[in-house]
């Protein structure tokens, strides 16, 4: 019989991914090349420099259509990218402008907001972080309490946001604002851009388990903010921000990263580096690898399942809202795996290890950030709608229940 | 990259959901699963007249040039309403191994009897001590005047008690652990020097013990080469491991599917049960692990009949369906309530079944084990 199902690409497709891997290969920045080499972390600017090279290529806006200077890449074209760029550790693109921020100004953002905003976000020039939890409204978010007032030409803000990632590097915050206390309390939520520079705006630090600021809270205090940085309609703001988080959908499970990461375990079991200990006679432990092998094999197969669906022009099935589900599950099963295998080296704490290559190695070298990397990737199950709000969407939209 | 059905895999979809539907509800299953022969013989006759006895075979042979996807999809259908036909005993497993490893002649005449419905197979390879390494197996046969016989016991064959011919691995040279040195052979159950112990499974199909004792094999008999069976019996296996997988996602679907119904009209505390936050996690656990085993399904079928790295593709499928269909199976069970443990209702006999077929051609665990053994020697 002939054969529909498989997962072969097009030729044109092929073609495709060499080209996406000569750039991961020949194209990326000397500086940031050098710290993914030395499995470093990235710099506020050597991140920068990575998207502006991105950006260079055409290649930025991997989501945006094409009008608006984006790659119009297909779903599996991305799929393709991604996994090409988690084959060659590349970093991940900040998301909070090209893929969130973004897409909301360009369906929803007037002409003048999209000449404005769009072009800075491409090229990387300016940083934006997302206005969205409070500390009272994380899963239930629609009881955000920051207050936007109109007050002529402009809307007076006050309130508090929380864990904004990296929101000690950003320029611009989107944020939900309540615009209206009464009836339902969607309908009074409005999207609204903040420059962080303008008075009234504070930043403090929220330091993770592993010893860092990555997050933050923000303070609103008195902050005006011109009206013509409202998107779309006030009160539709719930409305955009539903579809900003179901943008995104192909990498939400973060299955390239995961399988380069399996195959680098079983990189180092074949050849354990220096210092770590020949776990490969641990049947208990290769039980568990295998295990999470058997769980990533499925998941990559569920998202090809939905990449082929969205690609033959159908609407993703019900079995897209396993993604984040299991691909977090998944991260989390591969952090606890690499604790292991640094053994009793998961235990110095040595930030400066990660940060910097000059400094004298203790341990293995991927043993340092083992630890810390499984603190810090416990918030994975944890935003972006915590996995117990996923099971409640599953039941109600899936099941029916 | 497709993921979608062609027209015939399709068509086979429609039919076989149609078949369940229409001819085949619980209480018919039932009833015919606990007559003497364990199925309705005229099932038989149907299947063969849509084609499913033909769907693996050669063309030449007058088959259908199926492939493990076409089975798959059959064999997820028939899943949902778990069925007691031999069919994965006699087409997936005894007309398998005779198209891989038989004569033109044999092909010839067992295919085309066993296509037409007259003639039903099994394939006797297991042993107790065997387990899933078939090169350890201990039933020998020693060449006579014009022919072999035959030594051994042979475990819970499958589909054994119904067959017209079984056919019997068995080691006609070299030792224990070689792969070569291992050769088929086709038996008639009636004859001299074979003894069959039939029974029910739990899950209400029949298999059989099967002992030889001095049975003799005529040379015209011996199923292809001598000697170099071993490859295409792992082959086979492989097939009825993507064929009881498929229908294991079909078992799954149908817990499902029963589960949520059943949590909708359950009331307890003035409410349907599932309003209860954790009956519904439990249910979106479930939903989870049916669409992983999917998944794990379609990469098993590809890889198998494209025949890419086939043996870790098979056992990696094998694993996912054996901790899923424990999962689903048990949650099932449990959100039932006490009807879930009654024999009255269908989903018990759902479950009984997902759990048998954990056990066959090598449980989670035994799969797992070898993964892991293959790693330190790698």
């Amino acid at each position: 019989m002939v054969n529909n199902m498989n997962i072969d690409f097009t030729e044109s497709e092929k073609n495709f991914r060499l080209e996406v891997r000569d750039f991961f290969q020949n194209e990326l920045p000397e500086q940031v090349k050098l710290a993914i080499d030395n499995g470093l972390r990235l710099s506020k600017e050597e991140q920068i420099l990575y998207q502006q090279a991105l950006a260079t290529k055409g290649w930025a806006g991997t989501n945006w259509p094409v009008e608006h200077g984006g790659t119009g890449w297909s779903a599996t074209q991305k799929y393709i990218f991604y996994n090409e760029s988690a084959k060659a550790k590349a970093p991940r693109i900040v998301p909070f402008g090209l893929s969130m921020v973004a897409p909301v100004i360009y369906s929803f953002g007037n002409k003048e907001q999209q000449e404005r905003f769009l072009p800075d976000i491409l090229s990387s020039k300016v940083w934006w972080c997302q206005g969205y939890s409070e500390p009272n409204a994380g899963s239930d978010l629609a009881g955000i309490k920051t207050k936007a007032v109109r007050d002529g030409e402009d809307y007076i803000v006050n309130g508090v946001k929380t864990w904004t990632t990296l929101g000690h590097y950003a320029d611009w915050i989107f944020c939900l604002v309540r615009t209206q206390d009464t009836g339902k309390k969607q309908e009074g939520i409005s999207f609204l851009l903040i420059d962080m520079h303008t008075p009234g705006v504070t930043v403090k630090p929220i330091i993770t388990l592993d010893g860092r600021r990555e997050v933050n809270e923000v303070f609103f205090e008195d902050v005006r903010v011109p009206a013509h940085n409202l998107i779309g309609e006030e009160g539709k703001g719930w409305t955009y921000a539903k579809v900003l988080l179901t943008h995104e959908r192909t990498n939400i499970a973060g299955v390239a990263s995961s399988k380069q990461r399996l195959s680098s375990i079983y990189e180092m079991l074949e050849t354990p580096p220096d210092g770590m200990a020949d776990l490969r006679k641990n049947n208990v432990f290769m039980a568990r690898v295998l295990a999470t092998e058997v769980e990533l094999k499925a998941l990559e197969y569920t998202e090809l399942r939905v990449l082929s669906s969205v690609s033959t022009g159908k609407a993703p099935g019900p079995e897209s809202s396993i993604l984040k589900i299991k691909g977090t599950e998944v991260q989390q099963a591969l952090d606890e795996l690499y604790v292991e295998m640094a053994g009793i080296y998961a235990l110095p704490f040595l930030p400066q290890q990660y940060d910097d290559a000059t400094v004298e190695q203790i341990g293995p070298f991927f043993a340092a950030n083992t630890a810390p990397h499984y603190y810090n990737n416990r918030k994975v199950t944890i935003y972006g709608g915590t996995n117990e709000i996923q099971k409640n969407i599953i039941a109600k939209h899936v099941l029916g229940l | 990259m497709d993921f979608s059905l062609n027209d015939i895999q399709q068509m086979l979809q429609d039919s076989a959901a149609k078949f369940i539907q229409n001819d085949y509800d619980f209480e018919t299953r039932q009833r015919f699963a606990q007559s003497e022969l364990g199925f309705n013989p005229n099932n038989w006759s149907l299947f063969a007249e849509l084609g499913w006895l033909a769907l693996p075979f050669s063309e030449t042979y007058g088959g259908l040039d199926g492939n493990a996807l076409d089975l798959m999809v059959l064999q997820t259908e028939l899943g949902k309403g778990l069925i007691t036909e031999p069919y994965i005993a006699s087409v997936v497993l005894g007309g398998n191994i005779v198209q891989r490893h038989g004569s033109e002649v044999q092909k010839t005449t067992l295919l085309e009897a066993l296509i037409a419905g007259d003639l039903k197979l099994a394939l006797a390879a297991q042993e107790a001590s065997s387990q899933n390494d078939l090169t350890t197996i201990t039933t020998t046969a020693n060449k006579t005047e014009g022919g072999y016989l035959l030594h051994g016991h042979k475990s819970v064959v499958l589909g054994a008690s119904c067959a017209d011919k079984i056919v019997v691995l068995a080691r006609t040279s070299g030792k224990s652990s070689d792969k070569h040195g291992l050769s088929l052979f086709i038996i008639d159950p009636q004859q001299a020097g074979v003894t069959l112990n039939s029974y029910v499974t739990n899950d209400g199909n029949q298999a059989a013990d099967v002992a030889f004792e001095n049975a003799f094999v005529s040379l015209e008999n011996v199923l292809g080469e001598v000697d170099t069976a071993f490859d295409n019996v792992k082959k086979v296996l492989n097939d009825a491991i993507v064929a009881v997988s498929a229908e294991a996602v079909g078992v799954m679907e149908k817990m499902l599917n029963a589960t949520v119904e059943y949590c909708k009209v359950r009331k307890q505390f003035d409410q349907p049960i599932g309003n209860f936050q954790v009956l519904q996690h439990r249910m979106a656990d479930m939903f989870m692990e049916c669409e992983q085993s999917k998944s794990m399904l379609y990469y098993g079928a590809i890889a198998i009949s494209s025949d890419d790295d086939a043996d870790k593709a098979a056992s990696l499928l094998k694993i996912k369906i054996g901790t899923a269909g424990r999962l689903v199976g048990q949650a099932a069970v449990q959100l039932h309530g006490g009807m879930g443990v009654t024999d009255e209702l269908d989903v018990g006999h759902f479950f009984k079944r997902i759990t048998m077929i954990n056990t066959m051609f090598g449980s989670h665990d035994e799969h797992l084990d070898n993964l892991v053994k293959q790693q330190q020697i790698a």
